[in-house]
């Protein structure tokens, strides 16, 4: 009920008596009031479908005349010039921030989230249960941009000597190169971890949830068995739980990749002449923050639309993203049914 | 008031799938009818079908004839709202509406129907109460919430918010099943109270208060596993119960089976 | 397997009676332990970064607060340089703009739930509903840039507070579309049914029994919406300008919120602007954090549980 994520997991259950829910077309014929109140209820379904496809629509239409305009490839180029005679723009660079940045946010969210919502529901004393749920969930509840600004001024000056000492043990690797510049609060694996903090309380919701919702005699089986309570878990808990685990990261994945402020405000953008880099302690902006950035320039349609095209690729991003997670949520329903 | 109710051939599906077949009976009105019959044999499924409340779940639908003093109840020009202010319902387990008042739950069926009197409300909860045997019970608290009731007596509240709207039948679908004894006996005194007004149509798996509540009986069994269900056998409660024609019958009320 | 250790006089004697029943080895009991200590670190690692934010927040912007002219005045005639005024426009931009989204989405998510659970069938409530999950998953930046494309670009309109109002209508319409669809399903059909069977007709029934019933639910469900809206800023940044001064008028000229007022002294850089940063970033939590506790205050009184 508490649900901050917008995502129900009651949608995932049969209902409560297992007889299909009343749906009574006939339950009130065609009387005037039912019409309108039907046809408004209705309405206001395919309102939320024609939203949805306006938002592909008006973005594709939007985006087209300014990528037939881009004299470089928009999926392989690094380069970001968006106005004038000859715009060159693509997108690789923000892909790579984009999916950098989120994969490090899942890395750490999802294991610690899992773990916080197993604490919650099987190891925390009743007295915490409730208020350590709150807890968690008031993360949500600090601003995008009170993240940024935090971490750019308070946290991020931690960050620098565990860069330096990962750049010391694993730099041989370019992956984990440290070079100093820019500085480590302004790199990918910073906002990853920015990112992490923010998306925790989805994943743990979520999660949360699946598990309150693994069946008592489950976990008394296991535990007759003679197991312990993690080997409860293991065997009961969480094999129940994975297709709520695994639509809780994706759903937590979708936010990491559309997340803006905090990313903008600590990110310090590539130089454009610079070699790309394969390292997560880089620089470089990510689709959403190079829109933020720049919001203020939309000056011509061909410059807006170059902005616009970089807004579909994330959207698209996102769309396939919840889309998985919604099959995953599906076939569990066909699964627990 | 009290109306007589006539079902012939009567079939009720879900979707494709029959669940009831060939279903005739007569109830007589002022008179309590009893379904009786192994769980799933259809009996709450036939008494739903007696107002329409059958095909508010999803592809509930029937065929045959329902006629309530000679009114088709499936004609297309009836309206199944109007049917079912006629014929009103009783469920298994109370359920009062939670955001309302004692009073509120009785007048519910009057107010949504737009009578705004408060006067006229106030006469039919007292008139309602008093009918379902609850009045002196609740007169002193009439605006606390129905839930704060105990579960006797929020049937007889869920009784008392039935007759409010003035049906002429009456429909209980075991509505002792979730009470116990001693709130058993109110209810079932109070259907012999209510048998003066109103036709009465009872299911229950308690073949005592069969026995004892009823005029007449109706047997309901399945043909087999996984066909639909029958009505097997109707007659006065007393041949019943002292000398069935159906061998099935005999052995469901002497425990045999079910 | 005793009669065995009987004959075998070498055999140590069995040391404690648990071993009769097979034991629990002491790996396992240690991995059980070690599972346990994990789970409790998560919680508190957890909360190390709510703690450390809240607690800069209030240290660096509490000062702020309790400055009565904060409450009282704008930033207008204020320079970056000095300190002083107020972040009074910058919160009722804010809350205007929550109050005008939530009358927007509140009706359309709300009836939107309705459809999905009284009425809704087959593909289209299929579709329906998978839109509700993609509308979820929908970045802000992406519903800004729609609304810029279609208000903006499309119709040539100026960049006002209602604009913004429509990017956030976007973003909350599906939450309150899933905590209201959650509530509903929380209503007992047995409900449903009495009320059928007094003869009342299905909206009537839909508006008078299923949303009085869950209807501290689906207030909790909007003010947790409105909450998450609110701390918003991508849609800002795009569609709403910031200003120092008071305005109040969604449909004409700039409108400061808080979201944008934290981003404009942000990007001054000085000291008195980095305070009014906290300044204004402790109020936006408040007013969060206070929508939030309410609104989970109001689910208390819900009349519908598991």
């Amino acid at each position: 009920m508490s649900s901050i994520t917008g995502h129900s997991a009651i949608d995932e259950l049969p209902t409560s008596d297992g007889r299909p829910p009343l749906e009574a077309d006939r339950a009130g014929t065609g009387r005037l009031g039912d019409r309108i109140f039907g046809g408004l209820a209705t309405g206001a379904g395919l309102l939320v479908v024609a939203l949805v496809s306006l938002v592909g629509v008006f973005l594709v239409v939007q985006a087209v005349p300014s990528l037939l305009n881009n004299n470089a490839n928009f999926l392989t180029s690094r380069e970001w010039v968006a106005s004038g005679a000859e715009p060159r723009f693509g997108i690789v660079d923000l892909l790579w921030a984009t999916i950098v940045t989120s994969v490090i946010a899942m890395l750490i969210a999802v294991p610690l989230g899992v773990a916080v919502a197993l604490f919650i529901t099987q190891y925390a004393p009743p007295w915490l249960t409730r208020s350590a749920a709150t807890l968690v969930d008031l993360l949500a509840a600090v601003p995008s941009i009170v993240y940024g600004f935090w971490g750019l001024t308070v946290a991020g000056q931690y960050f620098e000597p565990f860069a330096e000492v990962v750049d010391r043990v694993l730099g041989w690797l370019p992956v984990f190169e440290y070079t100093g510049t820019p500085s480590a609060k302004s790199t990918l694996a910073f906002a990853g971890l920015i990112l992490a903090i923010m998306i925790l309380p989805i994943v743990t919701a979520i999660s949360r949830e699946v598990f309150a919702q693994v069946p008592t005699t489950h976990k008394e089986g296991a535990l007759a068995l003679g197991a312990t309570k993690w080997e409860m878990i293991r065997v009961a808990v969480l094999p129940f739980g994975k297709p709520g685990i695994i639509s809780a990261a994706m759903l937590g994945l979708g936010r990491a990749l559309g997340e803006t402020l905090a990313v903008t405000l600590l990110l310090s953008a590539l130089n454009t002449s610079s070699a790309f880099s394969f390292s997560i302690f880089g620089g470089g902006e990510t689709f959403a923050s190079r829109i933020a950035n720049d919001a203020g320039e939309f000056d011509s349609a061909q410059k807006t639309g170059a902005y616009i095209a970089a807004g579909l690729v994330l959207f698209i991003l996102t769309f396939i993203v919840n889309a998985a997670a919604r099959v995953v949520i599906e076939r569990r329903k066909a699964f627990t049914e | 008031m009290a109306k007589r109710i006539d079902v012939k051939d009567l079939d009720i599906y879900y979707g494709d799938f029959k669940a009831v077949e060939g279903v005739s009976l007569t109830v007589e009105p002022r008179s309590v009818t009893a379904f009786i019959g192994p769980s799933g044999c259809g009996k709450s499924t036939v008494l739903r079908t007696l107002n329409r409340m059958h095909e508010v779940i999803p592809g509930g639908r029937v065929e045959g004839k329902v006629t309530l003093d000679d009114q088709d109840l499936y004609a297309s020009s009836m309206d199944p709202v109007a049917v079912r202010r006629t014929v009103g319902m009783v469920f298994q387990r109370p359920n009062p509406f939670p955001t309302m008042s004692i009073r509120d739950n009785v007048a519910a069926g009057l107010r949504l129907n737009g009578v705004k009197n408060k006067k006229k409300l106030d006469e039919v909860v007292e008139r309602s109460l008093k009918g379902a045997n609850l009045w002196n019970e609740v007169k002193d608290r009439l605006d606390k919430p129905g839930a704060g009731l105990s579960g006797g007596q929020q049937q007889r509240l869920c009784i008392a918010r039935a007759i409010a709207v003035e049906p002429q039948v009456l429909l209980m679908d075991e509505p002792c099943s979730a009470l116990d004894p001693i709130s058993t006996l109110a209810i079932e005194d109070l259907i012999n109270d209510l048998k003066s007004q109103y036709t009465i149509v009872i299911v229950t798996h308690n073949m005592q208060q069969a026995a004892r509540v009823s005029d007449q009986t109706a047997f309901f069994n399945l043909k087999a596993t996984g066909q639909p269900g029958r009505l097997v056998e109707v007659a006065d409660t007393q041949k019943i119960f002292s000398n069935p024609t159906q061998k099935a019958t005999e052995d469901y009320i002497s425990g045999r089976f079910g | 397997m005793s009669a065995v250790r009987t004959l075998d006089e070498s055999a140590p004697p069995a040391t404690t009676g648990v071993d009769d029943f097979g034991g629990k080895s002491t790996g396992r009991a240690l991995t059980d332990q070690l599972a346990r200590v994990v789970m409790w670190a998560a919680f508190v690692i957890a909360l190390i970064p709510l703690v450390w934010i809240l607690g800069t927040t209030v240290l660096k912007g509490g000062q702020m607060l309790l400055d009565a002219s904060w409450w009282g005045n704008s930033q207008s005639g204020i320079t970056a340089r000095r300190v002083g005024g107020g972040a009074v426009h910058a919160i009722q931009g804010t809350l205007i703009q929550a109050f005008v989204t939530a009358l927007i989405s509140v009706p359309i998510g709300v009836l939107t739930a309705v459809y999905l659970v009284e009425y809704g069938r087959g593909r289209l409530a299929k579709t329906v509903s998978f839109m509700v999950d993609i509308l979820t998953g929908i970045p802000s930046i992406v519903a800004a840039l729609f609304i810029y494309a279609v208000w903006v670009v499309t119709f040539g309109f100026q960049r006002i507070g209602f604009a913004v109002c429509l990017a956030l209508t976007m973003l909350m319409i599906p939450t309150v579309v899933r905590s209201t669809e959650e509530m509903l399903k929380l209503v007992p059909n047995e409900l449903r049914e009495a009320s059928y069977a007094l003869g009342v007709p299905k909206w009537k029934t839909i508006m008078k029994i299923v949303i009085p019933t869950s209807f501290s639910g689906i207030v909790t469900g909007v003010l947790l919406g409105l909450a998450r809206v609110m701390g918003e800023t991508a849609p800002l940044i795009i569609l709403g300008p910031y200003t120092k001064v008071i305005a109040t008028n969604l449909f004409d000229g700039l409108m400061a919120t808080l979201p944008t007022m934290i981003y404009q002294e942000y990007s001054e850089n000085l000291q008195p602007a980095v305070d009014r940063v906290w300044g204004a970033a402790l109020t936006l939590i408040l007013i969060i954090f206070l929508l939030n506790i309410l609104g989970r205050f109001v689910g208390r009184f819900s009349k519908v549980r598991n």
